[in-house]
């Protein structure tokens, strides 16, 4: 491997794993956020647990969104200085402006947040959650933005070489990112709502096992009391319940939410893009056909080694122009276009370093694209289905009391994390060979586009790209089994884990009582210093 | 002289500014966790004078790095790509000092809270050494060719200013740190942060005045020599203002200094922004490495409203924590019974 090929593998991985923090914080927060609101308006009881729990689930994952992110914003001049430079103009504007609008936001009201609930008033403890995670949401905006600008750059001039931002509306509002932040948004949702279901079912499935809840003549639950284990009383028994629901009502929701703004997406990409959906379909001929299963070798690169075996007619021009018998332009008649546009070999220029002189491949690997579409919309499906499925079985107030739908509400936790990823990775990898893709769009800045070979720092060698990406990958890996283990800590714990105040230890003089919770134990004076932490 | 480029060499310079008065003194709270706490509770009492804010300062850095790539791309990918094993370092740092902080409570042994324990005084350590060495060295120079980009393979940064950076930084960050906890602490740690502060003070701010007058020497204007002799006017006072007691004047006099000692060197190498120590030609400067007026007229716009508006809801955050943390304060921490037992995904149903 190159240099290249170690730094795209280290941006892969260190990216991907970002985005599986990313997306939950974002979509745990915004339903964390809602729990606590409904607390503040009912007072009841479970509410203020789910969102002592949840919110503690939340936490023990923020932080990793957090971490993980610096390297993101560092990487792009560490490794990728010669993108830095041509785009910077334009690409750093965004950066700059989620950090100053929206991750400062995010950090410091999230900070007022997990300490300050003895501190603030209930409504503006609320606040401050609220305004955190609208601050992860406008961070989502002004990143993708950023990304958005390599799929499809606007509002800009060459000059010099260089693009030189001329109209800063186009570039916030590009058409690009105005429907992959609400793809975004939902798919982080789908990954809050999977991980409510899951871990809530979880809860539901051991009170049955453990004779906590019972089932009535009628079929419904009657929930109970466990003498021994603390903090498994009725309430808890609303919270996982609750949990369920909300759960399985948010999967749904947004699995439409992704379905609808990536139908949108997929109109825009074929027409700014065609390659990337071209190879999404492993379709080498124009046509009007969606592939459901192809074979023969996709990863040849070779269009006539590839057979579609089951194809339904109709459907890819649907996806690309919404009707039903627009063609299609396959792989064959992209490629020349492709060639007469961009060039068929690359510049005799030293940035593009061994690379120089070589020709083009203008399609992508199309078994990463064909699969990695193809499992963004299966994962995201199954796990909606799923959701339909456990709402239905869990009409009567409780879970079945088969362990293996148990496992498979827990293991069904990660199929939103598939399609997450797998989305990401098809769109980037999808964008190749460019990593600012040309706007084909007529307007006349189809110029302003950048070879991925052209992108790297070419002062640093291989050697140092190896050392940062067995430390990074090395780290992320030691920290992810750190965070799961944590997580399952505090998952099986339940309730109590976040809320020590439920276990009624006698000689607990510390009580963590908070104000308004109605939960058992005296109010201590609120004369704490903060709500204590670490 | 451009006035868009001036403009963002100053708000650079602020948000660095910003990012060693604020993160200083978390991340020398960091490393005197394993120095100067003596058991688990003062440990906490350390951590929780912190744990509200550490994470809206360490955005200071992030804020800084994306202003620069913004506003002067060429000097962003010069200067980091140029320190790529030392910004790599930075990074790891960090990842492990933000985790630490959040994990480091949430399980009850002694072994896990150890090895937390090393992380945030090790991440805070090299995390303020590397962010020292890259400031010291954007300041004094990399070997850069005509491109921008490092001659001289993966060590070719290293110089003795990145030693002297790298100390200055975290002499001052553990100094600081010892002002803030003598303003944030009540009882035994409070006097023992203050005995410090006065103790060390002297010390611990000589590499920091060091850089400031080797870049004087280098670069110095008649007005940035003006700043350093304040800055160390400032210095004294705070000693004086320590053994007096005054421990919130001590503190604002500590940050005084750095504000002069920072703003000292920012101006003493302005307009450029990183010589190249192979030819002075190819020093990037406010003029080469910066980004387009409208850029920066549309960042100056989003910045004069988006920069007051962070300082007032981050001092807002200091006051509603504004009350001092003592070991008396500390809750018991509490171990949970789980109300499931470990082995349920292996039992039968």
């Amino acid at each position: 491997m190159d240099a290249l090929e170690i730094a795209r593998w280290q941006f892969g991985i260190t990216t991907v794993y970002h985005f599986m923090m990313v997306p939950l914080t974002i979509g745990l927060g915004l339903v964390v956020a809602v729990i606590q609101t409904a607390w503040h308006r009912t007072g009841k009881p479970e509410y203020l647990r789910m969102t002592k729990f949840w919110g503690k689930l939340f936490l023990i994952n923020f932080i990793m969104g957090v971490a993980t992110g610096i390297v993101q914003e560092f990487q792009f001049g560490m490794a990728w200085s010669e993108y830095s430079r041509f785009v910077g103009d334009v690409f750093g504007a965004p950066l700059a402006l989620e950090a100053l609008l929206a991750f400062f936001v995010e950090s410091t009201f999230l900070g007022l947040w997990i300490f300050g609930w003895k501190q603030l008033k209930p409504g503006i403890h609320l606040a401050c959650l609220w305004v955190a995670v609208i601050g992860s949401v406008f961070s989502a905006y002004f990143i993708i933005v950023a990304n958005s600008w390599m799929q499809h750059p606007v509002g800009v001039e060459m000059i010099d070489g260089r693009p030189v931002m001329t109209n800063a509306w186009a570039v916030f509002t590009n058409n690009t990112a105005l429907v992959a932040v609400p793809h975004t948004l939902f798919g982080a949702l789908a990954v809050a709502g999977g991980f409510l279901l899951g871990i809530a079912w979880y809860h539901l499935w051991r009170r049955r096992r453990d004779g906590v809840d019972t089932v009535g003549p009628d079929g419904k639950v009657v929930p109970g009391e466990s003498a021994t284990i603390p903090g498994r009383d009725r309430a808890d028994h609303s919270v996982w319940i609750r949990s369920l629901r909300i759960g399985a009502v948010v999967a749904m929701i947004s699995f439409a939410g992704t379905a609808v703004t990536g139908d949108l997406q997929g109109k825009l990409m074929f027409e700014q893009q065609p390659m990337k959906m071209a190879a999404a379909e492993a379709a080498c001929h124009d046509g009007t056909g969606f592939s459901v299963l192809s074979i023969g070798n996709i990863g040849s690169q070779n269009c006539d080694d590839i057979v579609a075996v089951i194809e339904v007619p109709g459907i890819l021009s649907f996806l690309a122009k919404g009707d039903f018998t627009t063609e299609v332009k396959g792989v064959n008649t992209l490629l020349p276009e492709y060639k007469e546009n961009y060039g068929t070999h690359l510049p005799d220029n030293p940035i593009y370093g061994e690379r120089a002189g070589q020709e083009i491949e203008y399609l992508p690997v199309m078994e990463v694209t064909y699969w990695g579409f193809r499992m963004m919309i299966g994962f995201g499906g199954l796990a909606a289905l799923a959701a339909v499925v456990a709402l239905w079985l869990t009409r009567k107030g409780t879970v079945p009391e088969s362990p293996w739908l148990m496992r498979l509400a827990i293991f069904g936790i990660l199929a939103p994390f598939g399609a997450n990823a797998a989305g990401w990775i098809f769109t980037e990898m999808g964008r190749q060979p460019f990593v600012v893709a040309p706007n084909p769009d007529p307007s006349g800045i189809d110029q302003v586009f950048m070879f991925t070979a052209a992108a790297v720092s070419p002062g640093v060698s291989a050697g140092e790209l190896v050392a940062s990406l067995v430390t990074l990958t090395a780290v992320y890996a030691v920290l992810l089994v750190v965070e799961v283990k944590l997580l399952v800590k505090y998952i099986r714990g339940g309730v109590v884990s976040a809320m020590p105040e439920l276990a009624h230890v006698p000689a607990d003089e510390n009580e963590d009582e908070t104000p308004g919770s109605g939960g058992p134990g005296g109010a201590k004076p609120a004369d704490d210093v903060l709500a204590f932490a670490y | 002289m451009e006035l868009l480029p001036t403009i963002w060499f100053i708000a650079i310079a602020v948000l660095w500014t910003g990012y060693l008065f604020l993160e200083g003194f978390d991340l020398g709270v960091g490393m005197l966790m394993k120095i100067f706490a003596r058991n688990n509770t003062e440990r906490r009492v350390l951590l929780n004078t912190v744990g509200p804010v550490w994470d809206g300062n360490e955005v200071w850095l992030l804020t800084a790095g994306g202003a620069t790539f913004a506003a002067f791309p060429l000097w962003y990918a010069s200067l980091f790509s140029a320190l790529y094993l030392p910004l790599l370092v930075v990074l790891v740092a960090l990842i492990f000092r933000a985790v630490a902080f959040e994990y480091r409570g949430k399980v009850d042994t002694d072994r896990w809270r150890a090895r937390w324990d090393w992380a945030i005084a090790l991440g805070s350590f090299f995390a303020a050494f590397g962010v020292g060495a890259a400031l010291a060295l954007t300041t004094t120079g990399l070997p850069l060719n005509a491109n921008g980009d490092r001659e001289g393979g993966a060590f070719a940064w290293f110089s003795g200013y990145a030693v002297l950076g790298g100390v200055a930084v975290v002499g001052f960050s553990l100094v600081h740190a010892l002002a803030f906890l003598a303003l944030k602490t009540d009882g035994e740690v409070r006097h023992r942060a203050r005995a410090w502060f006065v103790r060390l003070l002297p010390v611990l701010i000589l590499p920091i005045a060091a850089w400031a007058l080797s870049i004087q020497f280098l670069d110095g204007k008649p007005w940035t020599w003006a700043l350093v002799v304040l800055a160390v006017a400032a210095a004294a006072t705070a000693w004086t203002l320590a053994r007096t007691g005054a421990e919130g004047r001590a503190f604002l006099a500590l940050g005084a200094f750095l504000v002069l000692g920072t703003a000292s060197i920012f101006g003493a190498v302005f307009p450029v922004v990183l010589p190249s120590t192979l030819d002075s030609a190819f020093d990037l400067t406010i003029s080469n490495a910066s980004s387009s007026d409208y850029t920066l007229g549309l960042m100056t716009i989003v910045a004069a409203f988006g920069l007051p508006l962070v300082i007032a809801y981050q001092a807002w955050t200091y006051w509603v924590f504004r009350r001092r943390v003592s070991t008396e304060s500390i809750p018991e921490a509490h171990s949970f019974l789980p109300a499931i037992a470990a082995k349920a995904f292996t039992t039968k149903g």
